[in-house]
């Protein structure tokens, strides 16, 4: 199929506005064993969902303008009081309340530490990585949790000093438009499409 | 810091005893073409009647409620697949549930009917799990499993779930095991001792004879964590019957007390937060002060290093069944080993050894059935039917299994069950000519974890022979 044919969204006055096609219908295949005995069939479908990110959007909207959004609980009331959510958190995980955005790219920029890595080959289907995959959890001063990302170059080392690069060019709108480099990589060095 | 109140922190108390009366498994496969799920399940049912000598219409006239545990809809493209289940059994119309909770699913399913007997709600209920594997080509498999971490931040990112965990590892392997080779060879013999204990299960899907070295050399999926450092993926099905007392001493002469707890914790790591280590009966408030000096990057708590749930699951079940010390009141036990790491991570989690040193309870060969050391048996055996690494991972099906090889254990029918040629040969496989009888001499008490891929879920099932029971304070 084309992609210009496949389904788009939009939402207007709280509805969405569906255009193209959302499913498309294969014949199924027969499943023989080698006496020519039927084993089963075979299902075969491609379905596009629709997802809303709702109280997320601005987090992964923030990605595509260079910004890494976090969130807080400003409760006075609430033991999480001043604390820094990164993963973005809309609501306290203590109090329930609503958390303010924070903007965290500074922070991130200063001081942000891999706590943990790994490096693999292996990957699921749909994977758009590029292979070997290097995951790096990077923890930020000031924030109790630890937000699990990709590094983009170079290989990664607990303790490493990193830094978040965006995909500004042409944003996913995804958790994939952010990356991160060791600090003190070249603008040159950096995956085509992001900027720091 | 997180605080948990003494509300939370409550022991469960049942409003009776609950027994394990019987269970039954099916034969493991990376894939079982010939059959459809409700024909392995069908297989474990049967296989539990047996085992008290009942029909399996004799023992569904006993069955008052039904809990289904199957992790993966998207495994068997069929929603609801426990109603279908439900019917193929032919038990309609009693009530029943379907029960998900990633890897612990077989555990929870348990916790359920534990729940249900334990109330009054039903006298005689049935726990089945299974999960099917193999319809879909091992990479859409792998995305499917990723599909359990969370989609928006987690899954994106390789579609492969290994590798959400492997950061635990990691930090485990560089914090605790400080990259040591001779750390390194523990994990290795972790693989080693259960694929070896899978040779002896006519149900084990893993079967291996191998070496140290050969998982060492084995390719690295993650590094640290090798081929033969990760569990299978499988196909299979288990249940478990539950009763009251009165029910329980009808269908058997021998039934078990049973204790459930379960855990959670955040189903992203990333959202982990700092708190003081909850304690288990066997451990002191100041023994950690120093975790941090003996392992440098320890101190946090639980960090990418410890699973909460796994701890929290322990801290109400040891309290439910009196168990103070597992080492010395379990007789064996059987461990999520997912990855042998996390294998090493659990055993400190549940207290078996305190944090940090893990690693020293493969090195004493006390979980070995027999000590390599000593020669004489192990002082708690682990995963005797060959675990996740050599047994299976049929995700809504593994709790139960290991809760139903530690209860063959304890009734002594270990080898009954394992022996008999003419199940090696109805499952299509060969009884290796060393063939030995693992059968835990004397077991009483034992312990089985279920447990969810980076820890959102633990349970904890601790089975107690009715003469041996400890007391609870
Ligand atoms: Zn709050």
């Amino acid at each position: 199929m084309s992609t210009a044919e496949r389904g788009k969204v939009r939402v207007e006055k709280g509805r969405y506005r569906l255009d193209g096609k959302f499913h498309y219908g294969y014949p199924n295949d027969p499943i023989w064993n080698e006496d020519g005995k039927l084993m089963g069939v075979t299902n075969p479908r491609d379905v596009t969902h629709v997802h809303m990110y709702g109280g997320e959007a601005p987090f992964f909207e923030g990605l595509g303008k260079g910004k890494l959004l976090g969130t807080c609980c400003d409760n006075p009331d609430c033991e999480a009081d001043g604390s820094i959510f990164i993963p973005f958190r809309i609501h306290c995980p203590d109090c329930l309340g609503k958390n303010t955005i924070v903007d965290m790219t500074d922070t991130a920029r200063k001081g942000a530490t891999v706590h943990t890595f790994m490096t693999t080959e292996r990957t699921g289907a749909f994977n758009t990585l590029p292979k070997p995959i290097r995951f790096v959890n990077v923890e930020f001063e000031g924030v109790p949790t630890i937000l699990m990302g990709y590094l983009s170059v170079g290989k990664p080392e607990i303790g490493m000093k990193v830094v978040p690069i965006f995909n500004t060019a042409s944003p996913t709108y995804t958790i994939l438009d952010l990356s991160w480099v060791p600090d003190g990589t070249n603008e040159s060095e950096i995956p085509e499409g992001f900027t720091f | 810091m997180i605080k948990f109140s003494d509300k939370q922190l409550k022991i469960p108390q049942m409003q009776r005893p609950v027994f394990l009366v019987t269970g039954g498994m099916s034969k493991f496969g990376r894939a079982v073409p010939e059959k459809r799920t409700e024909e392995l399940v069908i297989d474990a049912f049967v296989e539990a009647a047996e085992f008290i000598d009942k029909s399996s219409a004799e023992l569904k006239e006993y069955i008052h409620s039904c809990y289904y545990g199957h992790f993966a809809d998207h495994f068997g493209d069929q929603l609801l697949g426990e109603a279908l289940i439900h019917d193929r059994l032919g038990l309609d119309p009693l009530g029943n549930v379907g029960i998900k909770t990633g890897g612990a699913t077989g555990g929870s399913t348990l916790w359920e009917a534990f729940k249900a007997v334990a109330s009054g709600y039903s006298d005689c209920v049935l726990a089945m799990g299974w999960e099917r594997m193999d319809e879909v080509p091992t990479d859409e498999g792998n995305n499917y499993i990723a599909s359990a971490a969370d989609k928006d931040w987690e899954t994106p990112l390789g579609h492969i779930y290994t590798g959400y965990y492997a950061v635990m590892a990691q930090k485990y392997w560089q914090v605790f095991g400080k990259e040591e080779e001779s750390f390194r060879r523990t994990m290795a013999e972790i693989a080693v001792k259960n694929r070896g204990y899978a040779r002896m299960n006519p149900h084990a899907q893993g079967p291996m004879k191998i070496t140290v070295e050969d998982v060492m050399n084995s390719p690295v999926v993650a590094y640290p964590l090798r081929a033969l450092d990760c569990c299978l993926m499988s196909v299979g099905a288990a249940c478990a019957i539950l009763c009251d007392e009165k029910t329980a001493y009808e269908l058997t002469d021998n039934p078990l007390m049973i204790h459930v707890a379960a855990g959670s914790h955040t189903l992203r790591v990333a959202d982990r937060r700092n708190m003081e280590i909850p304690l288990l009966p066997n451990e002191s408030p100041d023994q950690y002060k120093d975790l941090g000096d003996r392992f440098p990057g320890g101190d946090r708590y639980p960090g990418f290093t410890g699973f909460l749930a796994a701890r929290m699951a322990a801290y109400y079940c040891y309290r439910m069944a009196g168990v103070v010390d597992p080492t010395e009141d379990l007789d064996l036990v059987e461990l999520h080993d997912a990855f042998t790491i996390s294998d090493i991570q659990t055993y400190e989690d549940i207290g078996i050894r305190p944090y940090g040193e893990g690693r020293t309870y493969v090195e004493s060969g006390d979980c070995y059935h027999t000590n390599p050391h000593t020669g004489k048996p192990g002082k708690l055996p682990s995963n005797l039917c060959g675990g996740l690494l050599g047994c299976m991972h049929a995700v809504g099906a593994t709790g139960i299994m290991q809760t139903v090889e530690i209860g063959q254990h304890i009734w002594g029918r270990w080898a009954e069950m394992h022996e008999d040629q003419s199940k090696w040969d109805r499952f299509g496989r060969t009884k290796p000519a060393d063939w030995t009888n693992l059968q835990v001499e004397g077991a009483n008490r034992g312990l089985a974890i279920s447990h969810a891929g980076v820890g959102s879920h633990v349970t904890a099932t601790i089975l107690v022979h009715p003469d041996h029971q400890l007391e609870r304070n």
